[in-house]
């Protein structure tokens, strides 16, 4: 089995709908979206539920005011600045990190703390295979560890359907998230377009990729937006030895699909980026047939 | 006045609107770049940064000949970052969040304060705009504490604040939005960006703060993301259309009104309304 990992550093260059895209072409594969805290990938495929489950993860302080005397114990050696003192102790949830220190040197003992329920994670079908997704809760950290959560179902499923690809839509950026994604991959696609923006986030995002050694091609999305940054793109890649698997142009048929809520390849087969998705699929399957 | 553009999404806009508030602005203002991921606003503003410098969390390290490996600072860690070994603690600073525990717990003062770098902080001006920025260090996990050092440092300005804030609902995005004024989501008439629209604005309402929407590339789309905000009572400040000029001026890192210099008549006004 082959994993397949999608990200991109600048958000919305492309990587949900090349995904999808993706989705029709690869054989026996099974999904999984890491963007877990705005996933859309669901929007495109369609997935019919078959499990749902909690993710908790962390804990939470917990003021009991009944036994707090405002002594400001808490207050004071909280370094997230989560509790603020007015006639007791008061937890500002977005803060607490749930660490802990309050609880522990709190001396009337009016702290504990709960475990945090943060989100939910799911098994789906879909036309193109099992999918694992997930959903954030609103405002929740800890999303590398629900990425993770994600990716080890998602590969369990993988080994249980003996598929042959594993096949994963990642999250903007190269924080935690990007990080968690990235473990295990056999192959990163770095989805960018042609501009200033797109250029400086891939050098960042190729980089972090780098840091962890693992496989990577590029595909430019939107290339004929400006086709002298593409050739910069391409250049930069050459020099880095970055190949370039594929270059997708403007196309509205993309956007047609999203709102049609259906993968490209389904709305438009014979649209002018349907073709150079196709394009980008033999480059990727050479690639992994030669690695 | 502090205003945060935020998305949910990524790529709907949100430098390109950041940027031109600060381009519009009347009098004092500042552009704080809180991206620290991927920082985008000094391509366009282009800002000369005289002053730099890096930010680090307090980690804890461990003085092995007065370490006991009694465990203590081992339970209170939460975050799995100090473990003991044989006779002596270990201390894994990359999984740290700084939370000071271990070192209330040491009996034996065995651990000393050292640093972990997240990023760069610098800053310096764009014309008259005041402009900073964090820049994550690649391989560094915790972006949050860097976008919070951001931003509390244009908070100490005066004038008009304007946060370009990371996409995403999770912990970043609560970061460079909390304590703003108000926050402009920047959306798109498409399915991703009223889904992720809804998730940010379930992050505004949770945060009891007041935001409005920009709907960017408006005419592409199915028109169902305007139709949301008007039931949900939520203000659509502006629709920009999709406009090729502009989309080959971001590409180069051209501001909006080079391109379209009649939209800055409306930025000024946008900026009234919501001072308002």
């Amino acid at each position: 089995m082959k994993e397949l990992l999608i990200v991109s550093g600048k958000g919305g260059t492309g990587k949900t709908s090349i995904t999808a895209a993706l989705a029709m072409l690869l054989p026996q594969t099974v999904l999984a979206d890491c963007d877990v805290d705005a996933a859309d990938l669901h929007l495109l495929l369609s997935p019919r539920i078959r499990e749902e489950h909690e993710f908790r993860s962390g804990v939470l302080a917990v003021i009991n005011p009944a036994l707090c005397n405002a002594c400001g114990t808490c207050a004071e050696l909280c370094q997230f600045r989560a509790i603020r003192i007015n006639t007791t102790a008061e937890l500002i949830p977005f803060s607490c990190e749930g660490c802990g220190v309050c609880a522990r040197f709190c001396p009337e003992g009016a702290i504990r703390l709960q475990e945090k329920h943060c989100g939910e994670w799911f098994l789906s079908d879909t036309e193109y295979g099992p999918m694992i997704h997930a959903r954030l809760g609103i405002g929740e950290e800890n999303s590398g560890k629900l990425v993770s959560l994600v990716k080890k179902r998602a590969r369990e499923e993988a080994e249980k359907a003996n598929a042959a690809w594993l096949l994963v839509d990642g999250p903007p950026g190269i924080g935690c998230p990007v990080i968690a994604s990235l473990s295990g991959a056999d192959l990163v696609l770095l989805v960018t377009e042609p501009s200033l923006s797109g250029l400086h986030d891939l050098k960042r995002v190729a980089e972090l990729v780098r840091h962890f050694k693992l496989p990577m091609g590029a595909c430019i999305n939107k290339w004929d937006l400006h086709p002298g940054y593409s050739a910069d793109i391409c250049q930069v890649c050459r020099e880095q030895a970055i190949p370039v698997l594929g270059t997708i142009p403007f196309d509205t048929a993309m956007v047609d699909a999203v709102v049609k809520g259906v993968p490209l390849l389904q709305q438009a087969p014979d649209s002018a980026a349907a073709k150079a998705v196709r394009g980008l699929y033999e480059k990727i399957i050479q690639l992994s047939l030669s690695a | 006045m502090k205003i945060a553009i935020a998305s949910g999404k990524g790529g709907t806009g949100k430098t390109t609107i950041a940027v031109s508030l600060a381009l519009a602005a009347d009098g004092p203002v500042h552009y704080a770049d809180c991206d620290v991921e991927e920082p985008n606003g000094h391509i366009l503003l282009r800002p000369v940064l005289d002053q730099r410098r890096e930010f680090a969390l307090t980690v804890p390290e461990v003085v092995e000949a007065q370490c006991s490996g009694c465990g203590e600072c081992r339970d209170i860690c939460r975050f799995n970052a100090i473990t003991v070994f044989g006779s002596t603690a270990m201390a894994f600073t990359e999984l740290c969040h700084s939370c000071g525990g271990c070192f209330l717990v040491c009996p034996e003062n065995a651990l000393t304060r050292g640093t972990r770098v997240l990023g760069l902080l610098e800053s310096g001006r764009a014309g008259t705009i005041g402009f900073s920025q964090g820049t994550l260090r690649v391989g560094e996990a915790m972006a949050a504490p860097l976008i919070s050092a951001v931003k509390e440092e244009a908070f100490l300005t005066d004038g008009l604040v304007i946060l370009d804030a990371p996409p995403g609902t999770s912990c970043p995005l609560l970061a460079a939005i909390t304590g703003a004024d108000y926050t402009l989501l920047v959306s798109e008439e498409t399915p991703f960006g009223l889904h992720d629209l809804r998730l940010a604005v379930g992050v505004l309402r949770k945060l009891e703060q007041p935001f409005g929407v920009i709907l960017n590339r408006a005419d592409l789309g199915d028109g169902k993301t305007g139709k949301w905000c008007r039931e949900e009572n939520i203000p659509v400040h502006l629709e920009i259309p999709f406009d090729r000029k502009i989309a080959e001026g971001y590409a180069a890192g051209i501001p909006l009104f080079d391109c379209r210099p009649e939209l800055l008549p409306i930025f000024s006004s946008l900026l009234k309304e919501i001072s308002r």
